[in-house]
């Protein structure tokens, strides 16, 4: 018998504001991840403007496919499986990858398979981490998305928490427009952050009432305007790098306090993070103490796999297209797909 | 020479083979249903019918915009992934002479309406020799006003088509000051044949494109764009 053939996925990723595409092979093992970034085009909008990015992933989706080929040294003749994000983000951004993949699917009749995007983030960390295997804990923060997750296997998944209001990384958006820093709001937020004293002012740790894991952010983005306003009222000079500090250790507890609650009660010995705002060196550090405490094993992807990119998409193909659930010529873009969803 | 072409651009989803002289075949859907959803697997069924092989074609030709922002990329992303993957030329031939075309022959001035909202149309002038289409006036988003205007002016018959004819029916009857008719149903929308014809002819004139160089033109600014331009301008 012959060794098993290598399973080589080009992915394609264009949910939001990054259009990217990838080889990997096996789910875990990255030859090309091209990622053409648009935060320069969005930045004068201060935020994601929806018409414009997608206007801007049809003008560089072929380039930025043809760039993961050449990188991985690769043909379409080479490629077994197409992977694509079909959900959830901006409707008519998912559309342009859609249609793209499904194109090259059928002229080359390659076998299609449809991603959702968070799964992706949570399959960022297997690329590096080649040894994590299901089941384990997961903690997705990004800027559309705050879910704690309870990976049961490969595709199957039981969220134990989702923020009931703003997803964390838009609650650093906001804050970050509010003290003047602008988009992206994350990475700003952190680099001033750095500076402050996170202690300096005690913003609220919103508590969800029940037994559950949920979040939500959206009070303690008021709370932070209301501070700033009632800092203008009195005239006392607002720290920017304080607030950021202050804001951001707010997020992280928040955020860490679920995270514990989970360990202690799953008994779990493995958790992740992923998503955007998974790059947070802050929160990255609070989460490994907490891991340490539970004798936990802690998990998390380089910053290029926790921003929107095409490698984890392939990643999540692989285990789709060994599970054998294809996608079809009528693969639609679902913008609000929910996580384990199968359309 | 074998050409398949697409249009995506409005409510339409149609796709075509034509090779030299023939219609090989066309899929046309006029109804509510995404496009996303029903472009290829119309081009699936239509291939299969015609027994085409994708290898065999010259070009891909799109309606390369204006239409609806949403619907064109459907079809530009389509014809892209296609062209690339095919290694194909791609020969975007403008929606409104698209449109124009299906009435090749016609002895009236043609005017395709689409309905651009915020009371505008795309719209065009064109007027045929035969088969040959000259374009009077290129296709462009103006105010229904401003179309008529440029007819009256001409003074000659005319013959409407278009999605816009329902929506700009009332405007017509009131400032339109010659004789004119509208395109009977099979001929008064988007039809891949009627771009596929068209597209030929642009091809032969060496107006082809990589799959790459491809990107629909909207004849619009986004919302977002043309806001910031009124802010910084007032």
């Amino acid at each position: 018998m012959s060794k098993q053939k290598e399973v080589r996925i080009l992915a394609i990723e264009s949910s939001c504001d990054e259009t990217a595409a990838a080889v990997v092979v096996d789910g875990r093992d990255v030859r090309s991840n091209i990622i053409s970034s648009q935060i320069a085009l969005h930045t004068i909008y201060g935020g994601v403007v929806p018409e414009l990015a997608s206007r801007k992933h049809i003008e560089k989706i072929n380039q930025v496919i043809e760039e993961a080929l050449r990188e991985a040294q690769m043909t379409f003749d080479d490629i077994d499986v197409i992977g694509v994000t079909y959900g959830p983000g901006l409707v008519g951004a998912l559309l342009v990858g859609v249609a793209e993949a499904k194109a090259i699917s059928y002229a080359r009749k390659i076998p299609l398979v449809g991603v959702h995007h968070i799964e992706g983030h949570i399959c960022a960390n297997y690329i590096e981490n080649k040894e994590l295997e299901p089941p384990f804990l997961c903690l997705i923060v990004s800027g559309g998305h705050t879910h704690l997750v309870q990976v049961q296997d490969y595709g199957v998944y039981e969220i134990l928490g989702r923020t009931m209001d703003d997803a964390a990384g838009e609650a650093f958006d906001k804050v970050a427009r509010a003290i003047g820093l602008g988009y992206p709001g994350g990475p700003k937020i952190e680099r001033v952050a750095r500076q402050g004293n996170p202690d300096a002012i005690p913003f609220p740790r919103a508590h969800v009432a029940g037994d559950g894991y949920n979040f939500s952010f959206s009070g303690m983005k008021s709370a932070v305007l209301n501070y700033l306003n009632s800092c203008r009222m009195k005239e006392i000079e607002i720290v920017q790098e304080d607030v950021a500090a202050s804001f951001q250790q707010a997020v992280i507890d928040v955020l860490i306090g679920n995270a514990e609650k989970a360990l202690e009660q799953t008994n779990m010995k493995k958790f992740a993070i992923a998503g955007g705002v998974a790059s947070n060196a802050a929160l990255r550090h609070a989460m490994e103490a907490v891991c340490t405490r539970h004798g936990a094993a802690f998990y998390h992807p380089s910053p290029i796999l926790c921003t929107d990119n095409a490698a984890m998409i392939g990643a999540a193909a692989y285990y789709e297209h060994l599970a054998g659930r294809y996608a079809g010529l009528d693969l639609n873009a679902v913008p609000n797909l929910k996580l384990g969803e199968r359309l | 020479m074998k050409l398949l072409a697409i249009d995506s651009s409005g409510l339409v989803a149609s796709v075509a083979v034509v090779c030299d002289e023939d219609l090989l075949g066309e899929f046309t859907v006029n109804y509510k249903k995404t496009h996303s959803q029903t472009l290829l697997p119309m081009l699936d069924e239509l291939a299969k019918m015609i027994e085409l092989d994708l290898s065999s074609l010259d070009a891909i030709a799109v309606a390369g915009g204006p239409g609806s922002f949403t619907g064109l990329r459907i079809g530009s992303a389509t014809v892209k992934g296609l062209a690339m993957a095919l290694d194909k030329p791609v020969v975007q031939v403008p929606t409104v002479d698209a449109i124009a075309y299906n009435l090749a022959g016609h002895r009236d001035l043609v005017c395709p309406l689409m309905d651009a909202r915020r009371n505008q149309t795309y719209t065009g002038l064109y007027r045929f020799c035969g088969n040959r289409m000259e374009v009077i006036k290129a296709q462009c988003a103006v105010d229904i006003g401003e179309i008529l205007a440029d007819i009256n002016h001409i003074g000659e018959p005319a013959v409407f088509l278009g999605d816009g004819t329902a929506v700009f029916r009332p405007a017509i009857v009131e400032q339109c000051c010659v004789s004119y008719t509208f395109a009977p149903p099979h001929v008064n929308k988007q039809r891949a044949g009627a771009l596929a014809a068209l597209a030929i002819q642009y091809f032969i004139e060496g107006k082809a494109v990589t799959a790459e160089e491809h990107r629909p033109d909207y004849l619009r600014l986004s919302q977002a764009e043309r806001e910031r331009m009124e802010k910084e301008h007032a």
